[in-house]
């Protein structure tokens, strides 16, 4: 009950920085402009991931540090409450995440059900939804590794780079140093350390289906022909979900404020 | 009776006796009640009616000039023994049948139909299943192959043969047949100067179309569907495909159309839908591309440095993952106006040409034709960067490999 009290006062606190609402504005701009310049859905559809890779990923992440930096008064009032911390930290979390979902969900998706986006728009708003939460768990995160809220955005910011950037780079290093290996499963188990490669690949196996097949070993045909590769990445973008927001109130519960 | 009269009508009697053919019926209840019996008894040009029923007669041999007709698709058991019909005699026609299990050998090529040395033999309308090999031909001229079913269900690839299988062959006409499930659909060796038309090979284990040292063949309108490994062309010069369709040829290996050793030939207005690799080009020379569709496939062409003379015009490249892959950095084919939907230049004299030339083989193709596995990373951002730079100064991209007079329309074809 205190939990659902906490989301509503921190969702209106939200509603009233307005930030949301240019957020949501923006995405459904930009999405009604690509579908009115260009008639075919697929090349709609592929414009329209490169935002969901990165702009969605770099405003849920920045976005949810400086929130939490401003409310830290807020959350230091509610704590002289007789009031769970993980009821507190929690409900901040849903209020943040349910923001920003809803944000995209009509930003890109009220278009996209209007034009028609076809099972690779469904996908795209998928794994929209599942990065945004990725990096609300993960700037939460970052916010209680430090009372500094600079330091916090920064590492916000280091992280959004080192997944979308950095991680990319290092794998594609490894690929070209062992070319040689047969480097299937190590490949697939590397991306799966990395969200935004994660929902890459979600997208790859609607876009590029043609191309995915044409690689050796059973392993990747089973993998990218079935419903497996679906509810391999569902499944470990649920655990980049879980585990930095976990860990995150661990911290928050045991941490002196 | 008027004398003159008589002998007119006798006349035309005895006519009649020669000229015209006679029908011998075979029925399981009637008088001759064997396809064999009823051969021994029939002279040449004689017409040979078979009423519904099943026949084990083991191997049938026919040796002269005849028609069998089925009435009423009876049934012909080759008791997973036997090949069922073996034609060594020239103007034989076999029509109406439905002709089953064939005997599985690694010696012989058992067929449900075999021909040697029959020319102008004509096979209509007969239903082919669980056959080693379908129709199998050789060494003979003029054959008709039409409006056939040939289908096999669940074996493994060694344990069948081709559908409609030609050896050594000129002016055969396949018109209107479906091959399913066999090793391969329709299997050319040295087969001249014929037609293949109106025909759908799928979900064979090997090649939908395999064909090899067999010249001035042409092929129209087929549909070439989820074959193990697509449609195989090779060694062979002046070749015309036109308006066929590739589609979901999908694997690892896999070609819509793979053209080996080919020259002087003609693809035009094909469609490559959703296949691994729509085309793949080796040692092809003086062939000519103009009106085909490639859509959505892993690559659109890849075109070996072995390749040379091509020409690749008017075609429509559309929503393909890499449209264009080579392996080396000489350029000797001119792909000159096309239609490529990743194209992103300008046409200020608004004649429908783009001014800037459109260059199909980007950064990463290469990379990805060296480290196949790299194409997990595809578009990602950091790709993205890189063929960027790649495009601001070339240095690993086939620098001449570019359509100068892209068009900024898709072509209207196939309407």
């Amino acid at each position: 009950m205190a939990m659902t009290r906490v989301i509503k006062y921190v969702f209106y606190d939200i509603l009233r920085t307005r930030f949301i609402l240019l957020y949501t504005l923006f995405l459904l701009v930009s999405t009604i402009a690509m579908f009115q310049l260009d008639t075919d859905t697929g090349k709609v559809i592929l414009s329209l991931m490169n935002i969901v890779l990165m702009v969605v990923p770099l405003v849920s992440i920045v976005f949810s540090t400086i929130h939490f930096f401003n409310s830290y008064e807020f959350i230091e009032l509610l704590l002289a409450q007789p009031v769970n911390r993980k009821v507190i930290f929690l409900g901040e979390y849903f209020a943040v995440a349910f923001s920003l979902c809803f944000a995209f969900a009509a930003g890109v998706g009220l278009p996209m059900f209007f034009y028609g986006g076809g099972t690779s728009g469904i996908t795209l708003l998928y794994s929209g939804t599942m990065l945004t939460l990725v990096f609300v768990s993960l700037a939460f995160l970052s916010s209680v590794l430090t009372r500094d809220k600079a330091k916090a955005i920064g590492i916000a910011l280091l992280f959004w780079f080192y997944f979308s950037l950095i991680y990319d780079g290092l794998l594609m290093w490894i690929i070209y140093t062992f070319m040689d290996y047969p480097l299937e499963k190590v490949t697939l188990a590397l991306v799966s350390l990395n969200p935004v490669d994660l929902a890459r690949i979600l997208m790859l196996l609607q876009l590029d289906i043609s191309a995915l097949m044409g690689y050796t070993g059973a392993f990747y045909k089973e993998f990218f022909g079935s419903s497996m590769g679906l509810v391999f990445s569902s499944l470990v973008l649920l655990v980049w979900i879980i585990i930095p927001v976990w860990g995150a109130l661990r911290i928050f519960i045991r941490k002196d404020l | 009776m008027n004398p003159f009269r008589f002998h007119i009508a006798l006349l035309f009697c005895v006519a009649g006796l020669t000229a015209t053919a006679k029908i011998h019926v075979v029925s399981p209840a009637g008088t001759i009640k064997s396809i064999k019996q009823a051969l021994e008894r029939a002279l040449a040009g004689d017409t040979i009616l078979v009423k519904p029923g099943v026949y084990r007669e083991g191997n049938i041999l026919i040796t002269k000039p005849v028609v069998l007709l089925g009435e009423g698709r009876p049934v012909v058991e080759g008791e997973n023994k036997h090949e069922v019909f073996s034609v060594t005699a020239g103007q034989v026609t076999i029509s109406g049948f439905r002709i089953i299990n064939t005997g599985v050998s690694s010696i012989k090529d058992l067929a449900g139909i075999g021909a040697m040395d029959a020319h102008n033999l004509v096979i209509r309308d007969n239903e082919l299943a669980e056959t080693f090999f379908g129709i199998h031909i050789s060494n003979s001229r003029n054959s008709i192959i039409e409006n056939n079913r040939l289908s096999v269900n669940s074996r493994s690839e060694y344990e069948t043969g081709n559908g409609i299988h030609l050896w050594q062959s000129t002016g055969a006409t396949i018109r209107n047949n479906t091959v399913t499930g066999h090793r391969d659909g329709i299997y050319f060796e040295f087969v001249t100067a014929s037609r293949i038309e109106d025909n759908t090979c799928a979900r064979n284990q090997r090649y939908g179309l395999h064909f090899m040292f067999s010249h001035d063949d042409e092929y129209h309108r087929n549909v070439f569907r989820e074959n193990g490994a697509g449609v195989a062309v090779m060694y062979t010069r002046n070749v015309t495909m036109t308006h066929n369709l590739f589609e979901k040829n999908w694997g690892n290996s896999v070609y819509g159309l793979l053209l080996k050793d080919i020259s002087d030939s003609k693809v035009n207005n094909n469609r490559f839908i959703q296949n691994t690799i729509a085309i793949y080009m080796e040692g092809t020379s003086r062939t000519e591309f103009t009106g085909n569709t490639f859509q959505s496939n892993g690559w659109g062409v890849r075109l070996q440095a072995s390749c040379d003379g091509n020409t690749f015009t008017g075609n429509n490249f559309k929503s393909n993952t890499f449209d264009f892959a080579t392996n080396g950095t000489l350029v000797l084919n001119t792909i000159n106006g096309n239609y490529w939907d990743k194209y992103q230049g300008y046409d200020l004299n608004k004649d429908g040409i783009g001014d800037v030339p459109y260059r199909p083989v980007n950064l990463y193709t290469m990379v990805v034709e060296r480290i196949p596995t790299a194409v997990l990373l595809w578009r990602s951002f950091l790709v993205f960067l890189l063929d960027r730079a790649e495009k601001v100064f070339p240095a690993v991209t086939p620098e001449n490999l570019k359509d100068d007079y892209p068009s900024l329309r898709p072509y209207d074809l196939h309407s």
